[in-house]
């Protein structure tokens, strides 16, 4: 396909893994933040071919990884109700709750409806008056603009009958977060290149200032990918913290404007939970007071959620990189794509997905090519 | 979750509510909301997400981005002496 394949060319990447192991003096720790860039770096083996000098830690970018378990106990209970058509993005569905997923309300009888677009729940609404048809509203910014639209044009239909489970969640003050931790081991970050497409590079400035941290803003395709890490390498080894473009075909400094106004009319900066994570200081979205009436949880009554975790799952760990996922003692045994524990096992950006998905079963060093 | 396909836009119309299109996937067509991107032509390149263009796709930067890649590594290969050549001379 046009504008993938040339990113994907063999012959480049070995160049560009010949460059990395030829500017790589020292160890360094580089995270990718995007699930999307984790999923392109273990489906390549990116990871393997590197110098054994580098280290990638993935980072808390998937949506479906984070998105809270009170969250999910909350569309598990709105689910599960009569009058309700639930519209979801597909990999919420095996989402594990405190005591089932989205799967089993609909085995159990529930109109749980997997949409590819969020206007298609819009569509369900004003095809089903009769019917409360309320979508599951997740995603970093990239997402974001999509669902605001939903909101924005069900306001505009008159639609009283549509509403939404809104948990979105913001990539900069998670970096903030990990930079924070005291356990800290990043020293270089590949910035997500679509949630920059949307929300444009400044926000990234005051971080690489801050904490004297490289950021790079990178895409997806195995090029992409290679190109951030080189970018960031060079930084690292001549002592510089900067802000780069390394996905310019796709990312403008000031972002996407239309986009940036219709986010800031229909949604408001929240603290929010991260699942495994704990809570992050303003790191998400809520529905503005102007949208408020499309609030799912006001609409239902899902205060009284009393939430249980599994206690072999150890997501939080990998989520943070403090743990691969092959150093779980549950992966691949108690917790498999089919029989997850945890979400980073069941989204297609989750690392634990990504690691069994590739046969990632056994942890390894790098294995390099250069021996 | 943040996947985004690039793709090129081949129809635009108005549905009512918004600007709307179809893109051309290398052969498979979908409708997309083009309501962020009102400069966007038929024939201009585009990033979709979850049925929104959310950015245009600048084919310019695309190709100077190849040509950085493919002259990765070549100024320093043309550069370097090879061994043999070393040898022959001392």
């Amino acid at each position: 396909m046009k504008y993938l394949d040339e990113f994907r060319d063999p012959e480049l990447a070995r160049r560009m893994f010949d460059q990395i192991r030829r500017i790589t003096t020292r160890s360094w720790a580089i995270m990718e933040v995007c699930g999307g860039q984790t999923h392109s770096i273990i489906r390549n083996g990116i990871d393997q071919l590197l110098p054994p000098e580098i280290e990638l830690i993935h980072g808390p970018g998937c949506p479906v990884c984070v998105t809270p378990l009170e969250i999910i106990d909350k569309a598990l209970a709105i689910a599960a109700r009569p009058e309700v058509i639930f519209c979801s993005f597909g990999d919420m569905l095996r989402v594990p709750g405190s005591r089932k997923d989205l799967f089993r309300v609909k085995s159990e009888g529930g109109d749980v409806r997997v949409v590819y677009s969020p206007l298609d729940a819009v569509k369900l609404a004003q095809q089903h008056p009769d019917r409360e048809v309320v979508f599951f509203a997740i995603g970093f910014e990239t997402t974001a603009p999509a669902n605001a639209m939903a909101v924005y044009q069900a306001a505009r239909l008159g639609l009283k009958n549509f509403s939404m489970l809104v948990s979105h969640v913001l990539v900069p003050p998670a970096i903030r977060a990990i930079m924070e931790s005291p356990s800290n081991r990043v020293q270089g970050f590949l910035a997500a290149g679509h949630v920059c497409s949307v929300m444009g590079t400044a926000e990234y400035q005051p971080l690489v200032e801050k904490y004297r941290v490289p950021i790079v803003v990178t895409g997806f395709e195995p090029l992409d990918v290679l190109e951030g890490i080189r970018r960031v390498i060079l930084q690292l080894e001549q002592g510089r913290a900067e802000l780069e473009n390394a996905y310019e075909r796709a990312v403008r400094p000031e972002g996407n404007v239309a986009a940036k106004q219709m986010l800031a009319d229909v949604f408001t900066v929240t603290d929010r939970a991260w699942r495994g994570i704990g809570v992050i200081p303003r790191s998400g979205w809520r529905l503005s007071d102007r949208y408020a009436a499309f609030d799912a949880e006001r609409r239902f009554d899902v205060s009284n959620i009393q939430t249980t975790e599994s206690v072999l799952c150890r997501s939080g760990e990998v989520l943070q990189g403090r743990l691969k996922p092959n150093q779980c003692p549950a992966f691949g045994k108690e917790c498999t794509p089919r029989t997850p524990l945890g979400a980073t096992m069941v989204s297609s950006e989750g690392a634990c997905a990504a690691y069994y998905q590739y046969g990632r079963f056994i942890p390894t060093a790098n294995v390099g090519m250069n021996g | 979750m943040c996947l985004g396909i690039p793709g090129r836009i081949i129809e635009i119309y108005d549905n009512g509510l918004t600007r709307m299109g179809k893109v051309d996937f290398n052969g498979i067509v979908k409708e997309v909301c083009l309501a962020y991107l009102p400069e966007l032509q038929v024939g201009d390149y585009t990033i979709v997400h979850v049925g929104f263009a959310i950015t245009r796709l600048d084919e310019e930067s695309a190709h100077e981005t190849l040509a950085l890649f493919q002259s990765l590594g070549v100024l320093e290969e043309e550069l370097q002496p090879n061994t043999e050549d070393r040898h022959e001379i001392s």
